[in-house]
């Protein structure tokens, strides 16, 4: 008998005993494991020390958030029922916190223990700290009421939550981990490798990027999902990833390479699930300094209007598209995702290239012979975004720009915004509130406090900066999305992005398993059905 | 005898500090941690905050000496990514590649030696031209893309090993988990150590070849053909016994790279060893694991030569005499 083989009916034994188990306990119909592969595992386990991607997907499924974010972008119920505005103060939220809802050690979950993870999760050195900046005091008012008192009206707040997850105080105090685990600290925090949820699975075994293992939890308050075992195994390296799919050792992969997509339909018994991804990708410039560091021009190209406008027009979205991202990708004008709040039909719109009058256009602007620039671009952080780049330069030769590139990892790169040193970059960008306000904050708004911290382009425009903090605190919705499309207009106007496309999802898996794409690349297993 | 020994175990501590400090030169140029530690919301401010905390502001020369001071103790710090002390990471994944690179160094041997003598004896047998051909393509292959293969040959087409992981693990005294004692772990051991023992094989092989053909030609074969012993005593009694003491030198010293190559291995195949481990510490800029991978290598280097110079020591009389004779 072949190695698969083996290891196929040992685990089917074990599903066969998980599902006696599950039987007597609450007659569910059948057991199902299901192997799920991705690129990187969760950093760790601790619910509020990291804000990243990888950590969240998974500690969803161990724990949960006040509220949650469906397929389509809208805010469902979770741990809690109900939520709003306060009718006597508008700087307070109101929580109503669901009842009968058990953490993994048995114990009941209380509005005392949304307070204490709230705060936990605003108090350095936590990484959720900078969503909850805004919040002065979080009370509970009864055993199922919250209220989250703001420095000030801030009717957004709602959509910072969905990834900020519940913990139990009691069983933190017990661990010694009331505030999250400090770099510094120079040891390890019992909650990085232990958890206590109330989530619909429990942490049965960790061992970090080699695998992980999640049972369903019998006393979860939602209907019991199909899906009662995971196995999560990172798998860094995209051609072994595919492989272990192929081979049937694993059932669903995400992060799947772009090249591999088309062939991975061709496979019997694979398919590929896509969706909208909630990151575009851009291009920036310094469209405020004097001179550039890395142009032979004498002054600033990017500056001038015109220069700008003609980059927009030599730019080839759909050749892009077809040629580096295999159809791969939704092009776009607009430099936001089109599920956020704000979006447009006429942001998204682009128009054919034309190469020719781009080229006037440099010209005109003073640079007949063209200038040269420097393109600094992340080699490992989007998909293919080196290659982007690449054609982006070819495009921009037909116009005269001569564009050096300099791909490099994103270490490397990121801090060349933040800094200030770079002329021309790339971005992505993803808008985890679901509103343009997210995007104004960090790439619109003048760089200072906690404003601006990746506008790179040093755009400045002290009437735009004081209608983008207006949008914090107005609580009149439809205004507000007034002056959000105001603040669109000026920002299309001035071309701050040269927007290339929305990323798109794709999720490959054994043909017999139904699973949506999520928007935020947070798949949740507990929505996976089978055939 | 023992001033010889102090000799060398200071120079090697000398090695030890000039790779800390060319490594640390280095991390400068990897990047900035900050940027992979922090969400895309956290404030300049903040960045600033936690830089200062890590010490990352402080001069060179204070980082270095810091890292020095408490590496002294084996105190590494805590991984940036994993929140683990690096200590404790390290040691829990070494077993999985000292496994694999033992387990590899051992085909390496056995079927480098195995080949070698059998290419040597049957020089111009269509067997022995297509295994000399075959081992040519096994060195310029890039291990990356023979591991790729393996992969969809063995385990996509054919079905019968693992693609990643390491299998099922045992954990025996609590501080070392071996994939040995598994079925599946045995089984997923087969492919990376092929992919990593594959140009170690070629070059014993050859060696071993060129080494049997050398003796082969000496008089005391001759003289050992001449008194009638058989062919079987001659080749492995005589000629193999004399080729292997240059082949046994040589896999000593390429166990060190074997441990050091693994990481291109360990990323293929999703090994979960200490090679891996530096790789995604390299993508994450997590100093204080590439510092302590680093010193770990550079440590496997010194005390493997450091142990070659003594068995030379103890081998080679001249050595001695040499030392004798300065003392006068």
């Amino acid at each position: 008998m072949s190695m698969h083989h083996i290891l196929k009916t040992s685990r089917s034994r074990l599903m066969l005993g998980a599902a006696a188990v599950s039987l007597a306990l609450t007659g569910a119909a059948s057991a199902e494991t299901l192997r799920w592969a991705r690129v990187g595992d969760a950093l760790t386990m601790d619910p509020h020390s990291q804000n990243e991607g990888p950590t969240h997907t998974l500690n969803h499924h161990i724990y949960e958030t006040l509220v949650g974010r469906a397929d389509d972008g809208t805010l469902v119920p979770r741990l809690a029922t109900e939520w709003g505005i306060s009718e006597d103060d508008d700087s307070v939220w109101v929580f109503k916190i669901r009842e009968g809802v058990k953490f993994h050690d048995g114990t009941d979950m209380t509005a005392e223990d949304v307070v204490f993870s709230l705060d936990r999760a605003r108090t350095p050195p936590s990484g959720m700290a900078a969503l909850h900046a805004a919040v002065e005091e979080v009370t509970a008012v009864d055993d199922t009421t919250v209220h989250v008192r703001m420095s000030g009206p801030a009717p957004l707040y709602v959509q910072n939550l969905t990834n900020t997850f519940i913990m139990s105080k009691a069983w933190a105090e017990a661990n010694d981990v009331e505030t999250s685990p400090n770099f510094a600290a120079g040891e390890e925090a019992y909650s990085v490798r232990n958890t206590n949820g109330t989530g619909p699975y429990k942490l049965v075994e960790r061992d970090p990027e080699v695998r992980t293992v999640l049972e369903v939890f019998e006393d979860h308050w939602d209907d019991a999902p199909e899906v009662t075992e995971i196995i999560y195994t990172p798998i860094s390296e995209a051609a072994t990833r595919v492989a272990a799919l192929l081979s049937g050792e694993v059932d669903i992969v995400q992060d799947v390479p772009v090249q591999d997509i088309a062939r991975l339909e061709q496979t019997d018994g694979v398919k590929v699930v896509r969706g909208p991804e909630n990151r575009n990708i851009f291009f920036s410039y310094d469209m405020t300094s004097e001179t550039l560091d890395s142009s032979n021009a004498e002054d600033n190209p990017f500056a001038k209007p015109e220069v700008r406008e003609a980059m927009a027009m030599a730019i080839d979205r759909e050749a892009i598209r077809q040629v580096v991202m295999r159809g791969e990708s939704q092009p776009s004008a607009a430099p936001l995702p089109p599920f956020v709040n704000g979006w447009t039909e006429e942001m998204h719109a682009f128009p054919t290239p034309d190469v020719e009058r781009a080229a006037e256009l440099v010209a005109e602007a003073g640079y007949p012979e063209g200038f040269s620039v420097t393109l600094n671009c992340p080699n490992d952080r989007y998909l293919n975004d080196e290659a982007i780049c690449q054609a982006l330069v070819g495009m921009l030769s037909r116009i005269n720009i001569d564009v050096e590139l300099v791909a490099q990892t994103r270490s490397l790169h990121f801090p060349l915004i933040e800094n200030w040193e770079t002329d021309f970059y790339m971005l992505g960008w993803g808008v985890p509130t679901f509103d343009s306000q997210y995007v104004f904050d960090f790439l619109v708004h003048s760089r200072g406090g906690s404003y601006g911290a990746f506008n790179g382009s040093r755009y400045a425009n002290e009437e735009l900066d004081a209608k983008i903090e207006s949008l914090a605190t107005m609580t009149d919705l439809e205004a507000r999305n007034a002056v959000i499309a105001e603040i669109w207009e000026q920002v299309m106007e001035d071309r701050v992005f040269l927007n290339v496309h929305n990323q798109v999802l794709a999720y490959a898996m054994r043909d017999d398993i139904t699973l949506d794409v999520h928007p935020e690349n947070q798949p949740r297993m507990t929505t996976v059905t089978f055939e | 005898m023992t001033a010889f020994i102090i000799r060398r175990l200071l120079q090697s501590i000398l090695v030890m500090l000039t790779v800390a400090l060319v490594a640390f030169a280095l991390f400068r140029f990897v990047g900035d941690p900050i940027a992979s530690m922090v969400g895309q919301e956290t404030t300049l401010a903040e960045r600033q905050e936690l830089r200062e905390m890590l010490g990352l502001n402080d001069p060179f020369i204070v980082q270095f000496f810091t890292f020095v001071s408490r590496a002294v103790v084996g105190d590494f710090g805590i991984s940036y990514r994993l929140q683990q002390p690096v200590m404790e990471l390290i040691l829990s994944r070494l077993p999985a590649t000292l496994e694999l690179a033992l387990v590899s160094g051992f085909f390496a041997f056995i079927f480098g030696v195995g080949f070698g003598v059998y290419t040597a004896l049957r020089r111009g047998g269509w067997l022995s031209s297509s295994i000399m051909t075959i081992s040519l393509i096994g060195v310029s292959l890039p291990t990356f893309l023979i591991g790729v293969l393996l992969i969809w040959v063995f385990a996509v087409e054919f079905q019968w090993l693992p693609s990643f992981g390491r299998g099922d693990v045992v954990d025996l005294g609590g501080w070392w988990r071996t994939g040995l004692l598994t079925e599946s772990g045995r089984a997923s051991l087969i492919l990376p150590a092929i992919t990593l023992g594959l140009y170690q094989m070629t070059l014993i092989m050859r060696l071993v070849r060129a080494e049997m053909l050398e003796v082969l030609r000496t008089d005391y074969i001759k003289f050992a053909r001449a008194r009638g012993l058989t062919n079987r005593a001659v080749h492995f009694g005589h000629a193999l016994k004399n080729t292997l003491v240059p082949v046994i030198t040589i896999t000593g010293l390429q166990l060190g790279s074997i441990i050091a190559f693994a990481i291109i291995t360990e990323t293929v195949f999703q090994w979960p060893g200490v090679g891996a481990l530096f790789i995604n510490s390299v993508r994450f800029v997590d100093v204080p694991v590439m510092a302590a991978y680093l010193m770990l290598i550079a440590l496997v280097f010194v005390v493997i030569n450091l142990i070659v110079d003594l068995l030379y020591y103890v081998v080679d009389p001249r050595l001695r005499v040499d030392r004798a004779g300065a003392g006068h």
